[in-house]
Protein backbone atom coordinates (compact mmCIF):
# COMPACT_ATOMS: atom_id res chain seq x y z
CA UNK A 1 0.00 0.00 0.00
CA UNK A 2 1.04 3.70 -0.51
CA UNK A 3 0.50 6.06 1.36
CA UNK A 4 1.27 9.89 1.13
CA UNK A 5 0.10 12.03 4.50
CA UNK A 6 -0.02 15.56 4.48
CA UNK A 7 3.27 16.04 2.46
CA UNK A 8 4.21 19.18 1.41
CA UNK A 9 7.83 20.34 -0.67
CA UNK A 10 8.51 23.44 -2.46
CA UNK A 11 11.29 24.39 -4.77
CA UNK A 12 12.71 27.59 -3.67
CA UNK A 13 9.41 30.08 -3.28
CA UNK A 14 7.78 27.42 -5.34
CA UNK A 15 5.00 25.39 -3.53
CA UNK A 16 4.72 22.56 -5.40
CA UNK A 17 2.72 20.58 -3.23
CA UNK A 18 0.75 21.73 -0.40
CA UNK A 19 -0.65 19.17 2.51
CA UNK A 20 -0.96 16.28 -0.05
CA UNK A 21 -2.70 13.02 0.97
CA UNK A 22 -3.04 10.09 -1.32
CA UNK A 23 -3.13 6.76 -1.01
CA UNK A 24 -2.95 3.53 -3.46
CA UNK A 25 -4.75 0.46 -2.02
CA UNK A 26 -2.77 -3.24 -2.84
CA UNK A 27 -4.03 -4.23 -6.49
CA UNK A 28 -5.27 -0.83 -7.53
CA UNK A 29 -4.63 1.46 -10.27
CA UNK A 30 -4.40 5.37 -9.46
CA UNK A 31 -4.42 7.60 -12.19
CA UNK A 32 -3.11 11.08 -10.94
CA UNK A 33 -4.37 13.36 -13.27
CA UNK A 34 -3.58 17.26 -13.19
CA UNK A 35 -2.39 19.78 -15.76
CA UNK A 36 1.54 19.83 -16.81
CA UNK A 37 3.78 21.29 -14.13
CA UNK A 38 1.56 21.18 -11.08
CA UNK A 39 3.60 18.65 -9.20
CA UNK A 40 2.40 14.54 -10.69
CA UNK A 41 5.98 13.70 -11.37
CA UNK A 42 6.90 15.55 -7.94
CA UNK A 43 4.61 13.02 -6.45
CA UNK A 44 5.72 10.10 -8.03
CA UNK A 45 9.13 10.86 -7.00
CA UNK A 46 8.26 11.19 -3.22
CA UNK A 47 7.08 7.21 -3.64
CA UNK A 48 10.60 6.08 -4.78
CA UNK A 49 12.90 8.64 -2.27
CA UNK A 50 13.96 10.08 -5.66
CA UNK A 51 12.89 13.62 -3.94
CA UNK A 52 12.34 13.70 0.22
CA UNK A 53 9.14 15.94 1.43
CA UNK A 54 9.80 18.87 3.33
CA UNK A 55 7.09 17.77 5.84
CA UNK A 56 4.46 15.32 6.25
CA UNK A 57 5.37 11.49 6.12
CA UNK A 58 5.77 8.69 2.67
CA UNK A 59 4.60 5.13 3.46
CA UNK A 60 5.50 2.23 1.13
CA UNK A 61 4.37 -1.06 2.94
CA UNK A 62 4.17 0.88 6.18
CA UNK A 63 7.93 1.77 5.57
CA UNK A 64 8.34 5.47 6.06
CA UNK A 65 10.66 6.22 2.84
CA UNK A 66 12.36 9.35 3.73
CA UNK A 67 13.61 7.84 7.10
CA UNK A 68 14.89 4.29 4.99
CA UNK A 69 18.67 4.08 5.22
CA UNK A 70 20.62 3.66 1.69
CA UNK A 71 20.16 -0.24 1.82
CA UNK A 72 16.85 -0.42 2.51
CA UNK A 73 16.10 2.50 0.26
CA UNK A 74 17.91 0.35 -2.50
CA UNK A 75 15.70 -2.82 -1.05
CA UNK A 76 12.22 -1.09 -1.12
CA UNK A 77 13.16 0.39 -4.49
CA UNK A 78 13.87 -3.16 -6.16
CA UNK A 79 9.92 -3.97 -5.26
CA UNK A 80 8.80 -0.44 -7.27
CA UNK A 81 9.11 -0.44 -11.15
CA UNK A 82 9.32 3.17 -11.84
CA UNK A 83 8.99 4.20 -15.62
CA UNK A 84 10.09 7.72 -16.70
CA UNK A 85 8.50 10.17 -19.08
CA UNK A 86 10.99 9.95 -21.67
CA UNK A 87 12.11 5.91 -21.07
CA UNK A 88 15.85 7.25 -19.21
CA UNK A 89 17.21 4.34 -21.52
CA UNK A 90 21.04 4.02 -20.49
CA UNK A 91 22.36 5.48 -23.90
CA UNK A 92 25.80 3.78 -23.88
CA UNK A 93 23.97 0.38 -23.43
CA UNK A 94 22.22 -1.89 -25.53
CA UNK A 95 18.02 -2.69 -25.27
CA UNK A 96 19.39 -5.89 -23.57
CA UNK A 97 21.55 -4.13 -20.93
CA UNK A 98 19.00 -1.57 -20.67
CA UNK A 99 16.28 -4.33 -19.30
CA UNK A 100 19.09 -6.69 -17.81
CA UNK A 101 20.11 -3.52 -15.40
CA UNK A 102 16.50 -3.95 -14.50
CA UNK A 103 16.34 -7.17 -12.70
CA UNK A 104 17.08 -6.30 -9.41
CA UNK A 105 18.18 -9.50 -8.01
CA UNK A 106 22.05 -9.93 -7.94
CA UNK A 107 22.31 -13.65 -8.85
CA UNK A 108 19.72 -13.64 -11.45
CA UNK A 109 21.44 -9.91 -13.22
CA UNK A 110 24.90 -12.25 -12.97
CA UNK A 111 22.87 -15.54 -14.27
CA UNK A 112 23.13 -14.47 -17.91
CA UNK A 113 21.19 -17.25 -19.47
CA UNK A 114 18.48 -16.20 -16.92
CA UNK A 115 18.86 -12.93 -18.18
CA UNK A 116 18.67 -13.51 -21.78
CA UNK A 117 15.24 -15.35 -20.71
CA UNK A 118 13.98 -12.91 -18.38
CA UNK A 119 14.76 -10.34 -21.04
CA UNK A 120 13.00 -11.65 -23.70
CA UNK A 121 9.91 -12.28 -21.94
CA UNK A 122 9.94 -8.67 -20.76
CA UNK A 123 10.20 -7.28 -24.21
CA UNK A 124 6.87 -10.15 -25.26
CA UNK A 125 5.01 -8.65 -22.24
CA UNK A 126 5.08 -4.88 -24.04
CA UNK A 127 5.11 -6.44 -27.46
CA UNK A 128 8.38 -6.16 -28.90
CA UNK A 129 10.58 -8.78 -30.95
CA UNK A 130 13.15 -10.03 -29.73
CA UNK A 131 15.42 -8.92 -32.31
CA UNK A 132 15.38 -5.47 -30.61
CA UNK A 133 17.53 -6.57 -27.79
CA UNK A 134 20.64 -5.66 -29.96
CA UNK A 135 19.71 -2.05 -30.81
CA UNK A 136 20.55 0.92 -29.16
CA UNK A 137 18.37 3.54 -27.53
CA UNK A 138 19.27 5.90 -29.78
CA UNK A 139 17.66 3.67 -32.98
CA UNK A 140 14.24 3.36 -31.24
CA UNK A 141 11.06 5.33 -31.66
CA UNK A 142 9.45 7.25 -29.20
CA UNK A 143 6.96 4.47 -28.54
CA UNK A 144 9.59 1.54 -28.36
CA UNK A 145 11.40 3.56 -26.13
CA UNK A 146 8.53 4.11 -24.00
CA UNK A 147 8.02 0.39 -24.08
CA UNK A 148 11.74 -0.68 -23.37
CA UNK A 149 11.45 1.58 -20.52
CA UNK A 150 8.48 -0.16 -19.23
CA UNK A 151 10.49 -3.86 -20.00
CA UNK A 152 13.21 -2.69 -17.86
CA UNK A 153 10.72 -1.76 -15.26
CA UNK A 154 8.81 -4.95 -14.78
CA UNK A 155 11.99 -7.17 -15.25
CA UNK A 156 12.41 -7.48 -11.51
CA UNK A 157 8.87 -8.36 -11.14
CA UNK A 158 7.56 -5.65 -8.70
CA UNK A 159 4.45 -5.16 -6.63
CA UNK A 160 4.41 -1.47 -7.54
CA UNK A 161 4.73 0.24 -11.11
CA UNK A 162 5.01 3.94 -11.27
CA UNK A 163 4.21 5.10 -14.65
CA UNK A 164 5.63 9.24 -15.50
CA UNK A 165 3.43 10.26 -18.30
CA UNK A 166 3.87 6.82 -20.47
CA UNK A 167 1.53 8.81 -23.37
CA UNK A 168 2.96 11.99 -23.15
CA UNK A 169 4.94 12.91 -26.84
CA UNK A 170 3.04 9.99 -28.28
CA UNK A 171 0.37 10.23 -31.75
CA UNK A 172 -3.37 8.68 -30.30
CA UNK A 173 -1.96 5.41 -32.20
CA UNK A 174 0.88 4.31 -29.77
CA UNK A 175 -0.70 6.42 -26.98
CA UNK A 176 -3.35 3.86 -27.14
CA UNK A 177 -0.86 0.94 -27.55
CA UNK A 178 0.48 2.34 -24.09
CA UNK A 179 -2.80 2.38 -22.28
CA UNK A 180 -3.38 -1.59 -23.70
CA UNK A 181 -0.01 -2.10 -22.38
CA UNK A 182 -0.84 -0.80 -18.89
CA UNK A 183 -3.92 -2.47 -18.74
CA UNK A 184 -2.64 -5.82 -19.86
CA UNK A 185 0.16 -5.73 -17.79
CA UNK A 186 -1.86 -4.92 -14.48
CA UNK A 187 -4.41 -8.10 -15.57
CA UNK A 188 -1.15 -10.34 -15.73
CA UNK A 189 1.33 -9.12 -13.22
CA UNK A 190 -1.70 -8.46 -10.95
CA UNK A 191 0.86 -5.16 -10.11
CA UNK A 192 -0.22 -1.82 -8.01
CA UNK A 193 -0.02 1.02 -10.24
CA UNK A 194 -0.42 4.57 -10.40
CA UNK A 195 -0.16 6.42 -13.47
CA UNK A 196 0.81 9.99 -13.57
CA UNK A 197 -0.76 11.38 -16.91
CA UNK A 198 -2.85 14.72 -18.23
CA UNK A 199 -4.77 12.66 -20.69
CA UNK A 200 -7.83 12.04 -19.34
CA UNK A 201 -9.25 9.70 -22.14
CA UNK A 202 -5.83 7.28 -21.09
CA UNK A 203 -6.66 7.85 -17.29
CA UNK A 204 -10.52 6.72 -17.88
CA UNK A 205 -9.55 3.55 -19.38
CA UNK A 206 -6.58 2.45 -17.48
CA UNK A 207 -7.47 3.67 -13.51
CA UNK A 208 -9.64 1.99 -11.26
CA UNK A 209 -9.65 5.31 -9.32
CA UNK A 210 -8.54 8.78 -10.47
CA UNK A 211 -7.29 11.98 -8.54
CA UNK A 212 -6.46 15.35 -9.54
CA UNK A 213 -3.65 17.62 -8.32
CA UNK A 214 -4.95 20.93 -9.30
CA UNK A 215 -2.72 24.20 -7.52
CA UNK A 216 -0.78 21.93 -5.65
CA UNK A 217 -3.76 19.95 -3.74
CA UNK A 218 -5.59 16.98 -4.08
CA UNK A 219 -8.59 18.82 -5.51
CA UNK A 220 -10.57 15.29 -6.10
CA UNK A 221 -10.35 11.89 -6.03
CA UNK A 222 -12.49 9.16 -6.96
CA UNK A 223 -14.10 6.20 -9.68
CA UNK A 224 -14.31 7.88 -13.49
CA UNK A 225 -17.86 8.42 -12.65
CA UNK A 226 -17.80 10.21 -9.61
CA UNK A 227 -15.09 12.60 -11.01
CA UNK A 228 -17.07 12.95 -13.93
CA UNK A 229 -20.30 13.47 -11.76
CA UNK A 230 -17.61 15.94 -9.61
CA UNK A 231 -19.61 19.58 -9.34
CA UNK A 232 -16.00 20.88 -8.79
CA UNK A 233 -15.20 23.57 -10.93
CA UNK A 234 -11.42 22.91 -11.24
CA UNK A 235 -12.44 19.30 -11.91
CA UNK A 236 -15.24 20.07 -14.26
CA UNK A 237 -12.84 22.84 -16.07
CA UNK A 238 -9.63 20.45 -16.40
CA UNK A 239 -11.81 17.49 -17.80
CA UNK A 240 -13.46 19.93 -20.85
CA UNK A 241 -10.37 21.31 -21.40
CA UNK A 242 -9.09 17.09 -22.15
CA UNK A 243 -11.94 16.38 -24.10
CA UNK A 244 -11.63 19.63 -26.17
CA UNK A 245 -8.09 18.96 -27.17
CA UNK A 246 -9.50 15.12 -27.61
CA UNK A 247 -11.84 16.60 -30.17
CA UNK A 248 -9.47 18.66 -32.11
CA UNK A 249 -7.01 15.97 -32.08
CA UNK A 250 -9.76 13.78 -33.11
CA UNK A 251 -10.57 16.00 -36.22
CA UNK A 252 -7.26 16.56 -37.45
CA UNK A 253 -6.37 12.68 -37.39
CA UNK B 1 16.94 55.67 -2.44
CA UNK B 2 20.00 56.50 -4.52
CA UNK B 3 22.29 56.61 -1.44
CA UNK B 4 20.54 53.40 -0.28
CA UNK B 5 21.01 51.42 -3.70
CA UNK B 6 24.68 52.53 -3.80
CA UNK B 7 25.08 51.63 -0.46
CA UNK B 8 23.97 48.04 -1.05
CA UNK B 9 26.18 47.96 -4.03
CA UNK B 10 29.37 48.34 -2.61
CA UNK B 11 28.11 46.50 0.50
CA UNK B 12 30.55 43.75 0.05
CA UNK B 13 29.59 41.24 2.93
CA UNK B 14 26.33 40.22 0.72
CA UNK B 15 27.83 38.65 -2.29
CA UNK B 16 31.05 37.27 0.17
CA UNK B 17 28.61 35.71 2.44
CA UNK B 18 27.01 34.04 -0.27
CA UNK B 19 29.99 32.70 -2.25
CA UNK B 20 31.09 31.62 1.29
CA UNK B 21 27.81 29.75 1.67
CA UNK B 22 28.31 28.23 -2.24
CA UNK B 23 31.41 27.71 -1.47
CA UNK B 24 31.13 25.29 1.85
CA UNK B 25 28.15 23.82 0.10
CA UNK B 26 30.39 22.70 -2.85
CA UNK B 27 33.56 21.57 -0.41
CA UNK B 28 30.64 19.66 1.52
CA UNK B 29 29.01 18.24 -0.74
CA UNK B 30 31.91 16.80 -2.36
CA UNK B 31 33.32 15.27 0.69
CA UNK B 32 30.12 13.64 0.94
CA UNK B 33 30.61 12.06 -2.38
CA UNK B 34 34.34 10.77 -1.63
CA UNK B 35 32.89 9.28 1.40
CA UNK B 36 30.79 7.40 -0.75
CA UNK B 37 33.30 5.99 -2.55
CA UNK B 38 35.08 5.06 -0.18
CA UNK B 39 32.13 3.17 0.86
CA UNK B 40 31.30 1.48 -2.50
CA UNK B 41 34.99 0.10 -2.53
CA UNK B 42 33.78 -3.10 -1.11
CA UNK B 43 31.85 -3.66 -3.89
CA UNK B 44 34.25 -4.61 -6.38
CA UNK B 45 32.03 -6.95 -8.31
CA UNK B 46 29.99 -3.83 -9.70
CA UNK B 47 32.78 -1.33 -10.05
CA UNK B 48 35.27 -3.52 -12.01
CA UNK B 49 33.73 -4.37 -14.97
CA UNK B 50 33.06 -0.73 -15.62
CA UNK B 51 36.57 0.38 -14.02
CA UNK B 52 37.95 -1.86 -16.76
CA UNK B 53 36.07 -0.25 -19.44
CA UNK B 54 36.55 3.29 -18.59
CA UNK B 55 40.43 2.20 -18.24
CA UNK B 56 40.17 1.16 -21.62
CA UNK B 57 39.01 4.62 -22.75
CA UNK B 58 41.12 6.83 -20.72
CA UNK B 59 44.02 4.76 -21.64
CA UNK B 60 44.22 4.05 -25.37
CA UNK B 61 41.89 6.92 -26.26
CA UNK B 62 44.51 9.18 -24.72
CA UNK B 63 47.53 8.11 -25.81
CA UNK B 64 47.74 9.86 -28.97
CA UNK B 65 47.63 13.41 -27.15
CA UNK B 66 49.85 12.58 -24.67
CA UNK B 67 52.73 11.42 -27.04
CA UNK B 68 52.08 14.40 -29.00
CA UNK B 69 52.19 16.40 -26.02
CA UNK B 70 55.21 15.34 -24.69
CA UNK B 71 57.02 14.95 -27.76
CA UNK B 72 56.72 18.68 -28.41
CA UNK B 73 57.22 19.66 -24.67
CA UNK B 74 60.56 17.55 -24.59
CA UNK B 75 61.89 18.92 -27.94
CA UNK B 76 60.85 22.26 -27.50
CA UNK B 77 62.59 22.36 -23.84
CA UNK B 78 66.02 20.80 -25.72
CA UNK B 79 65.53 24.19 -27.79
CA UNK B 80 65.05 26.64 -25.57
CA UNK B 81 68.07 24.97 -23.28
CA UNK B 82 70.39 25.26 -25.99
CA UNK B 83 69.69 28.58 -26.48
CA UNK B 84 69.87 29.48 -22.71
CA UNK B 85 73.03 27.90 -22.30
CA UNK B 86 75.15 27.49 -25.33
CA UNK B 87 78.46 28.93 -25.05
CA UNK B 88 77.83 29.77 -21.53
CA UNK B 89 78.32 26.26 -19.94
CA UNK B 90 79.59 22.65 -20.43
CA UNK B 91 76.70 20.80 -23.05
CA UNK B 92 76.15 18.35 -20.57
CA UNK B 93 74.38 20.00 -18.10
CA UNK B 94 71.65 20.10 -21.22
CA UNK B 95 71.07 16.35 -20.51
CA UNK B 96 70.05 17.36 -16.73
CA UNK B 97 68.28 20.34 -17.63
CA UNK B 98 66.45 18.70 -20.03
CA UNK B 99 65.46 15.44 -18.16
CA UNK B 100 64.79 17.12 -15.17
CA UNK B 101 62.25 19.38 -16.91
CA UNK B 102 60.63 16.57 -18.69
CA UNK B 103 59.91 14.67 -15.11
CA UNK B 104 59.73 17.26 -12.31
CA UNK B 105 57.45 19.90 -13.95
CA UNK B 106 55.97 19.24 -18.13
CA UNK B 107 55.72 15.32 -18.13
CA UNK B 108 53.28 15.49 -15.17
CA UNK B 109 51.96 19.04 -15.07
CA UNK B 110 51.19 18.86 -19.16
CA UNK B 111 49.94 15.52 -19.08
CA UNK B 112 47.36 15.98 -16.34
CA UNK B 113 46.33 19.25 -17.93
CA UNK B 114 45.51 17.91 -21.37
CA UNK B 115 43.75 15.12 -19.39
CA UNK B 116 41.78 17.73 -17.47
CA UNK B 117 40.10 18.58 -20.74
CA UNK B 118 39.80 15.68 -22.58
CA UNK B 119 38.68 13.38 -19.58
CA UNK B 120 37.11 16.25 -17.12
CA UNK B 121 35.03 17.21 -19.94
CA UNK B 122 33.91 14.22 -20.80
CA UNK B 123 32.87 12.85 -17.42
CA UNK B 124 31.21 15.87 -17.06
CA UNK B 125 29.36 15.85 -19.98
CA UNK B 126 28.39 12.44 -20.13
CA UNK B 127 27.08 12.17 -16.23
CA UNK B 128 25.84 16.16 -16.21
CA UNK B 129 23.69 14.53 -19.72
CA UNK B 130 22.73 11.16 -17.28
CA UNK B 131 21.58 13.34 -14.40
CA UNK B 132 19.13 15.94 -16.97
CA UNK B 133 17.87 13.13 -18.80
CA UNK B 134 17.26 11.30 -15.83
CA UNK B 135 19.55 8.14 -16.38
CA UNK B 136 20.85 9.09 -12.99
CA UNK B 137 17.12 8.99 -11.62
CA UNK B 138 16.70 5.17 -13.44
CA UNK B 139 19.68 3.67 -11.60
CA UNK B 140 18.92 5.04 -8.20
CA UNK B 141 15.03 3.56 -8.92
CA UNK B 142 16.49 -0.13 -9.98
CA UNK B 143 17.88 0.19 -6.32
CA UNK B 144 21.69 0.28 -7.91
CA UNK B 145 24.10 2.89 -6.76
CA UNK B 146 25.44 5.67 -9.19
CA UNK B 147 28.43 5.76 -7.20
CA UNK B 148 29.49 2.48 -7.68
CA UNK B 149 27.66 2.01 -11.41
CA UNK B 150 29.27 5.38 -12.43
CA UNK B 151 31.60 7.63 -10.42
CA UNK B 152 33.71 4.81 -8.45
CA UNK B 153 34.53 3.45 -12.10
CA UNK B 154 35.42 6.36 -13.41
CA UNK B 155 37.64 7.80 -10.79
CA UNK B 156 39.33 4.67 -10.05
CA UNK B 157 40.29 3.79 -13.60
CA UNK B 158 41.81 7.74 -13.83
CA UNK B 159 43.59 7.18 -10.93
CA UNK B 160 45.26 3.98 -12.23
CA UNK B 161 45.63 4.77 -16.16
CA UNK B 162 46.78 8.37 -15.78
CA UNK B 163 49.72 7.98 -13.80
CA UNK B 164 50.94 5.22 -15.94
CA UNK B 165 50.42 7.94 -18.99
CA UNK B 166 52.50 10.60 -16.94
CA UNK B 167 55.03 7.96 -17.06
CA UNK B 168 54.70 7.22 -20.58
CA UNK B 169 54.66 10.86 -21.51
CA UNK B 170 58.31 11.57 -19.49
CA UNK B 171 59.70 8.60 -21.55
CA UNK B 172 58.50 10.25 -24.55
CA UNK B 173 59.61 13.65 -23.85
CA UNK B 174 62.94 12.49 -22.33
CA UNK B 175 63.27 10.64 -25.67
CA UNK B 176 62.14 13.75 -28.11
CA UNK B 177 64.33 15.89 -25.92
CA UNK B 178 67.37 13.91 -26.53
CA UNK B 179 66.99 13.53 -30.37
CA UNK B 180 66.01 17.40 -30.70
CA UNK B 181 69.27 18.10 -28.22
CA UNK B 182 71.29 15.90 -30.19
CA UNK B 183 70.43 17.42 -33.43
CA UNK B 184 70.20 21.06 -32.78
CA UNK B 185 73.16 21.25 -29.83
CA UNK B 186 75.43 18.29 -31.46
CA UNK B 187 75.53 16.80 -27.69
CA UNK B 188 76.93 13.55 -27.84
CA UNK B 189 75.50 11.05 -26.26
CA UNK B 190 77.62 10.20 -23.66
CA UNK B 191 77.38 14.08 -22.62
CA UNK B 192 73.86 13.74 -22.51
CA UNK B 193 73.67 10.46 -20.64
CA UNK B 194 76.39 12.08 -17.94
CA UNK B 195 74.23 15.13 -17.58
CA UNK B 196 70.92 13.47 -17.20
CA UNK B 197 72.23 11.00 -14.70
CA UNK B 198 74.46 13.58 -12.78
CA UNK B 199 71.39 16.08 -11.81
CA UNK B 200 68.95 12.54 -11.19
CA UNK B 201 67.56 11.67 -8.16
CA UNK B 202 65.93 8.76 -7.68
CA UNK B 203 63.05 11.00 -5.82
CA UNK B 204 62.26 12.66 -8.69
CA UNK B 205 60.88 9.62 -10.48
CA UNK B 206 58.34 9.78 -6.83
CA UNK B 207 57.61 12.92 -7.06
CA UNK B 208 56.36 12.86 -10.64
CA UNK B 209 54.35 9.87 -9.64
CA UNK B 210 53.13 11.21 -6.55
CA UNK B 211 51.99 14.34 -8.71
CA UNK B 212 50.75 12.18 -11.05
CA UNK B 213 48.35 10.59 -8.57
CA UNK B 214 47.57 13.99 -7.14
CA UNK B 215 46.54 14.72 -10.41
CA UNK B 216 44.50 12.24 -11.63
CA UNK B 217 42.67 12.40 -8.36
CA UNK B 218 41.99 16.20 -9.47
CA UNK B 219 41.07 15.00 -13.14
CA UNK B 220 38.77 12.61 -12.32
CA UNK B 221 37.08 13.50 -8.93
CA UNK B 222 35.97 17.26 -9.49
CA UNK B 223 34.61 16.87 -13.42
CA UNK B 224 32.71 13.24 -11.64
CA UNK B 225 31.29 15.59 -8.79
CA UNK B 226 30.35 18.42 -11.14
CA UNK B 227 28.72 16.42 -13.73
CA UNK B 228 26.84 14.51 -11.46
CA UNK B 229 25.40 17.51 -10.24
CA UNK B 230 24.59 19.16 -13.30
CA UNK B 231 21.30 21.19 -13.56
CA UNK B 232 18.53 22.44 -16.45
CA UNK B 233 19.17 20.77 -19.29
CA UNK B 234 21.79 21.51 -21.92
CA UNK B 235 22.68 24.61 -20.91
CA UNK B 236 23.51 22.97 -17.20
CA UNK B 237 25.52 20.26 -19.41
CA UNK B 238 27.53 23.10 -20.65
CA UNK B 239 27.92 24.88 -18.21
CA UNK B 240 29.49 22.05 -15.84
CA UNK B 241 31.56 20.62 -18.88
CA UNK B 242 33.11 24.23 -18.82
CA UNK B 243 33.28 24.54 -14.98
CA UNK B 244 34.51 20.87 -14.83
CA UNK B 245 37.71 21.27 -17.05
CA UNK B 246 38.34 24.91 -15.48
CA UNK B 247 38.08 23.98 -11.51
CA UNK B 248 40.29 20.87 -12.36
CA UNK B 249 42.64 22.13 -14.24
CA UNK B 250 43.36 24.95 -11.65
CA UNK B 251 43.29 22.71 -9.16
CA UNK B 252 46.16 20.80 -10.81
CA UNK B 253 48.05 24.10 -11.00
CA UNK B 254 47.28 25.10 -7.40
CA UNK B 255 48.41 21.29 -6.95
CA UNK B 256 51.74 21.77 -8.28
CA UNK B 257 52.62 24.35 -6.40
CA UNK B 258 51.39 23.03 -2.92
CA UNK B 259 53.74 19.52 -3.42
CA UNK B 260 56.21 21.46 -4.73
CA UNK B 261 56.57 23.37 -1.60
CA UNK B 262 55.59 20.26 0.45
CA UNK B 263 58.08 17.90 -1.12
CA UNK B 264 60.77 19.48 -2.77
CA UNK B 265 60.50 23.19 -0.34
CA UNK B 266 63.29 21.03 2.28
CA UNK B 267 65.18 18.90 0.38
CA UNK B 268 67.99 20.98 -1.09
Amino acid sequence: MIDLQHVSKRFLEHVVLDDVNFTVSKGETVALLGPSGVGKSVLLKHIIGLIRPDTGEVLVDGLSVPHLKRKELAQLRTRIGYVFQNGALFDSMDVFENIRLGITDDTSYRDLRFAHERVRECLRLVNLAPEVMQKMPSELSGGMRKRVGIARAIAGKPTYLLYDEPTSGLDPVNSDVIDTLIERLQQELGVTSVVVTHDVRGAFRVADRIALLWQAKIRAVGTAEEIVASKDEAVQQFLERDLEMAVIQGGKD
Amino acid sequence: MRISTVERAVDLRRPIGRISLRVAGHAGRFFFMLVDLFRGLPEWRTWLPYTIEQANLIGYGSMFIVILIAGFAGGVTALQTGYQFTGAYPLYIAGGVISESVILELGPVLTGLILAGRIGASFAAELGTMRVTEQIDALESLGRSPVTHLLLPRCIAGIVVIPALVMFANGIGFFTGFIAAKQSLGITNADFAYGARYFFHSFDMWYSAIKAVAFAFAVTTIPCYIGFNAQQGAEGVGRATTQAVVAASVTILMLDLVLAQVLLGGAR
